[in-house]
């Protein structure tokens, strides 16, 4: 038991304390733990519902959250909205009416514009789970990248990861930076200048090269996906450019092996821009166990957060 | 302001004593089988073990699982503040064709026991599955009965069972608490 308050939304990493982040980081462990079962199934949110609203393509995020939902023993809607549909304010005000007479025990929503999930949160008695909105946040993705990490190294304060790519464009980087931060971890970001916020957080290290990564010794080199859909101006000269400087190859993959990094991404890769074929076999790659403990992480939330449909 | 009593039912000798008859019982209606010990977590988990030393002494030699039954429970939708802390539940062994003894502090209503059925079943299929406690204070809610008692008790509704074991608390004993409205001056 614990003295935690009950929380009804997961929103971003940054209102959760660390008490918050310890509770789900050790609660992912037995729910991974159930993957090794024959029944894989357990029946804590029998009769609930949850949403899966999704205003942007994604495969992975939203089938992980199914598979968590269905691994709860939940009844899992998913509600796809068009991406050619640019959904304004008021019709999400509108989806959010037929959602309430659904009644669904839990929202989990991606959006393209940065605030919806804390709109949707704040106008419905169901538990919001943001899974990603504009270049805000996606705090699940942040948990399943800490419990990943802590699994390989269950020390991680003091330890640090070098973030590779398009830092400016990423929710991933701003929320996993964010909680390894929390955690304790130094954070140190490599990429074109145009691609790191100017803004950046005062913790992120900026880092110059590769040679400067493989200097500063970190435990994990996490990979960003080059979002060639997101970019709307011109940030790199090309994607073959892109690869040549920040991209890894055989021969940076071999240095990585020297300082005995980690490798991660939070999918899907691009095989060929931000890494190579080769690349993708190196054996301390955490990619898979990214994605297995994406839905141990998601099953965790599910359980901790609670709505307040049943008032 | 409820005056609150606590009685000793058992001393940490009484435990052991109980600990040895249900190591006795056990060992006497197993002989030869194949049996596997499944402690509810947290205190089922070390009246296992204590059963399991006491027969591991003797030469029996049954392996001891642990099982947190917080997914399984019936009262999800009520949690309050207090927010579960999940265990990890670790069976070790093949539980299809084992004989399964289940191991829990105190039996009451009996919903415990329910879920960990369920809990347990998600792993397999037992030949058998009976349940041992090292205390029973009746009020059934549903039709679970014990196969092995360590200590029967007559209680109220108002009345609760503390097992306290050196190994999870700082002190060892069972204890019955009492609440009693406080005396008025009318």
């Amino acid at each position: 038991m614990s003295d935690l308050e009950p929380r009804k939304d997961l929103l971003d990493i940054e209102s959760l304390s660390l008490d918050e982040i310890e509770y789900v980081l050790e609660n992912a462990v037995p729910f991974k733990q159930l993957f090794q079962r024959s029944v894989k199934k357990v029946p804590t949110l029998r009769g609930k519902t949850v949403l899966n609203l999704f205003y942007e393509p994604s495969t992975r995020t939203s089938s992980s959250f199914e598979v968590a939902a269905n691994r709860m023993s939940a009844d899992v809607t998913n509600f796809t909205i068009s991406s050619s549909s640019i959904v304004k304010g008021e019709s999400l005000l509108d989806t959010i009416e037929t959602l309430q007479a659904m009644r669904s025990d839990y929202i989990v929503i991606r959006h393209q514009s940065a605030g919806a999930p804390g709109i949707v949160a704040r106008h419905t008695r169901a538990s919001v789970l943001n899974a990603g909105d504009g270049y805000h946040a996606h705090p699940t993705q942040a948990l399943l990248d800490a419990m990943t990490l802590r699994e390989v190294c269950p020390d991680l304060p003091g330890k640090r990861i070098a973030i590779v790519g398009d830092i400016l464009h990423s929710r991933v980087a701003r929320s996993t930076s964010t909680l390894f931060n929390k955690l304790g971890v130094e954070v140190g970001v490599l990429g074109p200048g145009s691609l790191i916020p100017p803004g950046r957080h005062s913790f992120m290290r900026r880092l110059r090269d590769w040679d400067e990564v493989f200097e500063w010794g970190p435990l994990a080199i996490y990979l960003l996906r080059v979002q060639r859909e997101r970019q709307e101006g011109q940030y790199f000269p090309s994607i073959a450019e892109y690869h040549k400087i920040y991209g890894m190859n055989g021969e940076r993959m071999q240095r990585m092996r020297e300082i005995g990094a980690y490798l991660m991404h939070p999918g899907p890769v691009n095989r060929g821009v931000e890494i190579t074929d080769e690349a993708m076999g190196y054996e301390k790659s955490l990619i898979s166990t990214q994605v297995e403990n994406g839905i141990a992480v998601r099953m965790a939330v599910l359980h901790w957060l609670k709505p307040e449909t049943q008032d | 302001m409820p005056n609150i009593t606590t009685d000793e039912i058992l001393s940490p000798e009484g435990i052991r004593e109980r600990v040895e008859e249900l190591a006795d019982v056990v060992s006497e209606r197993c002989a030869g089988e194949e049996v596997a010990f499944v402690g509810i977590y947290t205190r089922g988990v070390t009246l296992a073990r204590r059963v399991a030393a006491v027969l591991a002494e003797r030469g029996i030699d049954f392996p001891v699982g642990t099982l947190d039954i917080s997914l399984y429970r019936d009262d999800f939708d009520n949690r309050g503040s207090d927010l579960p802390r999940l265990e990890s539940s670790d069976i070790p062994f093949p539980i299809d064709g084992t004989r399964v003894i289940l191991f829990d502090e105190v039996i009451y209503t009996g919903r415990t026991i329910r879920a960990a059925l369920d809990g347990l079943m998600d792993y397999g299929r037992p030949s058998k599955i009976e349940l041992a406690v090292l205390v029973d204070r009746g009020h059934r809610e549903i039709p679970i009965q014990p196969d092995y008692v360590g200590e029967t008790i007559e209680t109220t509704l108002k009345q609760y069972v503390k097992v306290r074991f050196h190994e999870d608390d700082d002190r060892e004993g069972v204890f019955l608490v009492t609440e009693e409205p406080g005396e008025t001056n009318e």
